[in-house]
């Protein structure tokens, strides 16, 4: 009975921290769906937003300045895997996990200095001493920010694609070769999915710390599969729903990531040791992600028609 | 409008698949030129329409577009001059784009991209009637992904997407290539129209002889990276596929090897 209690008294934290999953998510759906490229920086550059946005607070700046030199850290980690991909001709995947090791240097360092050290693994930032957005000891108001910035996120970026410009990064994901006859540079377009991508991302970051009062090293591992998770969960449980409309999907994106940290306190719950949890997250997400092959690949047999239609 | 002068493309160079694909080629193309390309297997075709669209840059010689020296210009750039068709339907379009996405992105080929809305109302029912003109149904799916089109649908969008924003040069490779004689012929009805409408310079790949004789003004026959026959005005109009590939055994010295022109 007390284990209940504690199950139920978990889940406003959950969603709290699902809506932060799910906006690092929003950026990682930039790169993956939009423009058709897994990008690895994100296992770097969320944790850069974590350590910029704490560094800057115990150096007494707003926690709006934090955050918003937060975002353009991660906007410069993805200029550099772009730089990588398009400049250096390296493929996409290896580009983000080339950078990505570059930032765990480069976040202990920023921690290191924030703090007057060589490098530094951990900044507490806990907002009793700090006014912060986020924080998991204010659990209302913190649900109601989050929800806010993600409409407002969710808001922009409707505009964005929607603009000349946003929609030449769409096409650009979708057939380069057509956007390049339509004069679109698809470099510059896949260095600027990738600039706000990891902006996003880092901003993700700079709440996650601010939610959990500290910024950690170790706090990107694996963001790219929860991200993809986040996507993923989103797109099967209201893709009918989203089928024309971006703002949607974009929603779809945070209510994935909500319900995969719903399923994370479950499992929590239900006894699983946490060491495994990393592991089930990979697991379910192979799983979810081979789900479109089989279907073409079951479809072949059945119907033709499918597999044009299938394609990405 | 269009001059290739002394262009050379290898490719593969250094290894035991070198190929010399153009060698030392020569065309000049007058405003308002539609001329079709014809020729066998590994004839350089394809690869001089690539040649002009910049898809890489060539080893040497010089590209001039309308006096416009394009020879190092990256493909992006070179856009703003020409429209393009290709043989497969699908790289023609954006399959996850709507109908009407697909047109705005054309409507605005070879022009800087602003942070205004990326289509508007006052456009929108320009490309209706501009998709009612295609006679396919179109006009009444705008807001479609391109992917539900079939192919014909969709050639007939890229299209009309390439001459949306005048081209100075129109780049047709093959492409009725992919679809059924019915809609093969539908889409050639079409491209001579818009052609004439816009009174657009072309140049139009194509394995067909009938096909090549029937359209355009010119005609021009590829052979080993070279253009061994150029037939234009009343004498193009006389032409038949047998005169055809009898003039093509006399220069080239040899059969004409292309299984789906001589099926075609």
């Amino acid at each position: 009975m007390d284990t209940l209690l504690n199950y139920f008294s978990s889940l406003p934290g959950a969603v709290a921290q699902g809506i932060i999953a799910g906006i690092m998510a929003i950026g990682v759906y930039i790169t993956y769906r939009v423009l058709d490229v897994a990008d690895l920086t994100v296992d770097g550059s969320y944790c850069t937003g974590a350590a910029v946005c704490a560094a800057m607070l115990i150096n007494g700046h707003s926690v709006w300045v934090a955050m918003l030199v937060a975002m353009l850290a991660g906007m410069v980690a993805g200029l550099i895997t772009g730089f990588f991909h398009t400049f250096m001709g390296i493929p996409a995947i290896l580009s983000g996990i080339l950078t990505q090791l570059m930032l765990w240097s480069i976040n202990l360092k920023i921690m290191g200095i924030a703090l007057g050290k060589v490098s530094a693994a951990v900044i507490a930032v806990s907002s009793r001493n700090y006014k912060l957005l986020a924080s998991m000891l204010k659990m209302g108001d913190t649900l109601l920010v989050l929800a806010i910035f993600s409409v407002i996120l969710i808001a922009v970026l409707y505009w964005f694609f929607g603009t000349e410009y946003g929609a030449t990064l769409r096409a650009t994901g979708d057939n380069p070769q057509m956007s390049r006859a339509l004069g679109i540079n698809t470099d510059i377009r896949k260095i600027m999915g990738l600039v706000l991508s990891n902006g996003i991302v880092a901003l993700a970051g700079s709440l996650l710390a601010q939610y959990q009062g500290n910024a950690e090293i170790n706090m990107g591992r694996g963001a790219i599969v929860t991200g993809l998770a986040a996507v993923i969960i989103g797109e099967a449980l209201l893709g009918k729903l989203t089928k024309n409309n971006f703002a949607l999907k974009l929603f779809a994106v945070i209510v994935g990531g909500i319900v995969y940290f719903i399923i994370y306190s479950t499992i929590i719950y239900l006894g699983v040791e946490s060491n495994y949890l990393k592991m089930l997250s990979a697991l379910v997400l192979a799983c979810f992600l081979a789900v479109p092959y089989w279907k073409t690949r079951f479809a072949k047999h059945a119907k033709r028609s499918n597999v044009t239609k299938g394609e990405p | 409008m269009l001059k290739l002068k002394g262009i050379n493309k290898s490719f593969n160079v250094g290894t035991v698949n070198e190929k010399h694909v153009l060698k030392d080629l020569e065309l000049h193309l007058a405003p308002g030129d539609f001329v079709t390309v014809i020729g066998g297997n590994g004839a350089g075709k394809s690869t001089m329409l690539n040649a002009v669209a910049g898809t890489w840059r060539v080893d040497s010689g010089t590209i001039l577009l309308d006096g416009v020296d394009v020879t190092n210009t990256s493909e992006y750039r070179r856009a703003k001059y020409l429209g393009r068709v290709f043989q497969d339907p699908r790289i023609g379009t954006a399959t996850n784009m709507q109908i009407d996405e697909n047109l705005a992105l054309a409507a605005r080929r070879g022009k800087p991209r602003t942070l205004r809305w990326g289509i508007s109302s006052k456009e929108q029912e320009a490309y209706r009637e501009q998709l009612k003109a295609l006679e396919l149904g179109l006009e009444d799916r705008m807001t479609s992904k391109v992917g539900l089109l079939s192919g014909g649908q969709r050639q007939a969008l890229t299209l009309l997407m390439a001459t949306l924003q005048r081209p100075k040069l129109l780049l047709l490779d093959e492409h009725t290539a992919a679809l059924d004689p019915k809609t093969a012929a539908k889409v050639l009805e079409l491209t001579d129209r818009l052609i004439a409408e816009n009174q657009l310079t072309a140049l139009m790949v194509t394995h067909n002889m009938r096909d090549a004789i029937a359209h355009g003004n010119r005609l021009i026959m590829m052979h080993d990276g070279r253009i061994i026959l150029d037939i234009s005005g009343e004498e193009k109009k006389k032409l038949t596929v047998e005169a055809l590939l009898e003039r093509f055994s006399e220069s080239s010295g040899s059969e004409f090897s292309n299984d789906r022109a001589l099926l075609g």
